[in-house]
């Protein structure tokens, strides 16, 4: 029973994302279709900590960093080199290098869950005020002043590769962010079910066991570390892409604290549960803004504690117990 | 020399100001193993209590000494009974549920007070060293931690309530073998430290400007105080104060105050690649 839903699960996932693919440029408009990159953008960071968090085990309160660095690192390497390929490869490649070395000093220093926890915050924060400081004109990159708290303005949009003249439109850029999140979620889906998945799975239900066993636990968390950054940078390079600026606050504790929302609210230990929490969560945080008698981290703070407290293992996982209780008591003999 | 003078009593400073802001954040962790995410907020509370009772008339000594450690200390009493006593053993969803409270904090003084910033003065003077002016205030500061650091020591070390408290923290089954209500003494562990927060934010309000995001300036170096500081919270709390309060301070010195910081977080990232259990965790193991 198990594997029909998680089968019938995938094949409805694989409809919806392909009808929303191909439907979304036909049925909006263009203002909401740009509405719509950025909740693919913030559903593809809540997936790369799905899996580094619901399936690693790690607690990463860092993922705003990676993100963060992807943005960072597109933004400075669009400015200066003209064209969109590279700097898009590279804010994969920069936050996975990134989460490669901190990861190195974490997992090989044997630090356990909460110090963890407290590391990649630490992390954040030191990007944060670094990045915050770097007003003054000695701090550029290249042709690219990292400009402080007054941010990167300006940023290119992405041209098609090779063709720097050839800018994409919403539309394209809507293919590319939403064909992106596909590729993640089933590419992930993939690595889970893979034997390295398998292995990182069993690292976070035991990590002792797994290690007695004779896999090297440290190198797979290093490993679903880093790529869960890599994944994270992408979300950041298609977030600045769309905001077209990039300032020190995608690396403030709010983001932190909302991706980790998202994930929680969503379902921690699956793939689905983060996007649909991210979106779910961005769209009651853009109804919210919309008004001004209740401050919108108020309702974001409530979220948090409430599923903390009653549902702790998220949307998904609650909707699949009802599920569950409805099929159980469909099936069972009648008395 | 004046100079030299000044700088050394700025590093005293900034050793007594991340004392004080990370205690009653080392107690509620040293006693219950809960990283209390909604420290921070606790400080801007008692910041804000601090102001508006000054505001109204009421004695800034008392407003911060008194009134403000009463109403956090109510606060966190409430906080305790509603939402962290059910999480107790559970570490991450403390962190998770507390960094929930931060932001209903956040969010409920802003609906209120609005994204402004209040302020008070700094009561006292200044006296002269040399050529330089230097606050009273800070002076006061640094005289009030070491007396608050000695007065928890001599409660917990002396009284009757400190055995009952140290006993729970080493073993909490055993106590609560022994007659003692374990559950009692969380509350009333998280209610003194809810308190002593309160108290800490409405002392550095003189100093800061207070706004509803306030704690966020905090909640970092508190918590990688307390954590670098180790299970033996007060030994722990004087210790890592006094490598990253001094490793902040001087590197402010060289060059400006956000290097000061940005070293103080490198400093806590070696420090737990080093010591993952923290200070306490290797040295000093057999202290408060």
């Amino acid at each position: 029973m198990n594997r029909h839903l998680d089968r019938a699960g995938l094949v409805v996932v694989a409809v919806v994302g392909l009808g929303l693919l191909f439907g979304l440029p036909h049925v909006l408009e263009l203002f909401s279709l740009l509405g719509a990159i950025l909740y693919v953008s913030s559903a593809i960071l809540a997936v790369s900590l799905g899996l580094i968090w619901g399936f690693g085990g790690i607690l990463c309160f860092g993922q705003a960093a990676f993100f963060g660095l992807g943005a960072y690192t597109y933004a400075l390497a669009a400015i200066n080199l003209g064209e969109s390929t590279w700097p898009f490869l590279l804010s994969i490649i920069v936050p996975a290098a990134a989460a490669a070395v901190l990861g190195y000093v974490m997992f090989y220093g044997r630090l356990s869950d909460v110090y963890v926890g407290v590391m990649t915050l630490v992390f954040t924060l030191i990007l944060y005020r670094f990045l915050g400081h770097t007003a003054g004109a000695q701090y550029r990159i290249g042709n690219a002043p990292l400009g402080g708290f007054n941010g990167i303005p300006g940023v290119p949009t992405l041209n098609m590769p090779g063709d720097p003249g050839d800018i994409l439109g919403p539309e394209e850029v809507w293919y590319l962010s939403m064909g992106i999140l596909l590729i993640v979620y089933f590419g992930l889906r993939w690595l889970l079910a893979s034997k390295f998945g398998r292995v990182v799975v069993a690292i976070r239900e035991n990590e002792l066991r797994t290690e007695l066993i004779g896999y090297d636990v440290r190198f797979y968390k290093l490993i679903v570390f880093a790529i869960g950054a890599g994944i994270a940078g992408v979300a950041g390079c298609l977030f600045v892409n769309w905001n077209a600026f990039v300032d020190p606050n995608v690396f403030s504790l709010g983001k932190t604290a909302q991706i980790l929302i998202w994930v929680l609210v969503g379902g921690i230990g699956t793939l689905i549960g983060p996007i649909i929490g991210a979106v779910g969560l961005e769209y009651l945080t853009t109804l919210l803004g919309t008004q001004r008698t209740v401050d919108p981290n108020l309702v974001m703070g409530t979220i948090l504690v409430v599923f903390v407290l009653f549902i702790p293992r998220g949307l998904v996982h609650a909707v699949v117990a009802i599920l569950r209780w409805f099929w159980t008591s469909a099936t069972a003999p009648r008395r | 020399m004046d100079l030299a003078v000044v700088n050394l009593i700025d590093v005293l400073y900034s050793i007594a100001n991340l004392a004080l802001i990370s205690i009653g954040l080392a107690i509620i962790f040293g006693m219950m193993r809960v990283i209390n995410l909604a420290h921070g907020e606790f400080l801007m509370l008692g910041g804000y209590t601090a102001i508006i009772a000054t505001q109204n008339g009421i004695n800034i000594w008392i407003s911060m000494l008194i009134v403000a450690p009463i109403v956090v200390g109510a606060i966190g009493i409430v906080v305790e009974r509603l939402v962290i006593r059910f999480l107790y053993g559970r570490m991450i969803d403390t962190m998770l549920a507390t960094w929930g409270l931060s932001l209903f904090f956040i969010g409920l003084v802003t609906t209120i007070f609005g994204a402004k910033t209040e302020g008070i003065s700094a009561p006292l003077g200044y006296f002269e060293i040399g050529q330089y002016k230097y606050a009273d205030y800070k002076i006061f500061i640094i005289v009030f931690a070491v007396a608050l650091l000695i007065a928890i020591y001599l409660l917990l070390r002396y009284t009757r309530a400190g055995l009952i408290a140290r006993g729970t923290m080493q073993g909490a089954d055993v106590a609560a073998g022994l007659g003692i209500n374990t559950s009692t003494v969380y509350a009333v562990t998280f209610t003194a430290g809810a308190a002593l927060t309160g108290l800490e934010g409405a002392l550095i309000a003189p100093l800061n400007a207070i706004i509803p995001s306030l704690g966020s300036q905090f909640i970092a170096k508190s918590v990688i105080t307390v954590i670098g500081g180790g299970g033996a919270f007060l030994t722990g709390t004087v210790s890592a104060s006094t490598l990253f309060g001094g490793i902040s301070q001087l590197v402010s010195i060289e060059s400006s105050p956000v290097f000061g910081e940005v070293a103080l977080l490198i400093g806590a990232v070696v420090l737990l690649r080093m010591l993952p259990t923290g200070i306490t965790g290797r040295f000093f193991r057999r202290s408060l």
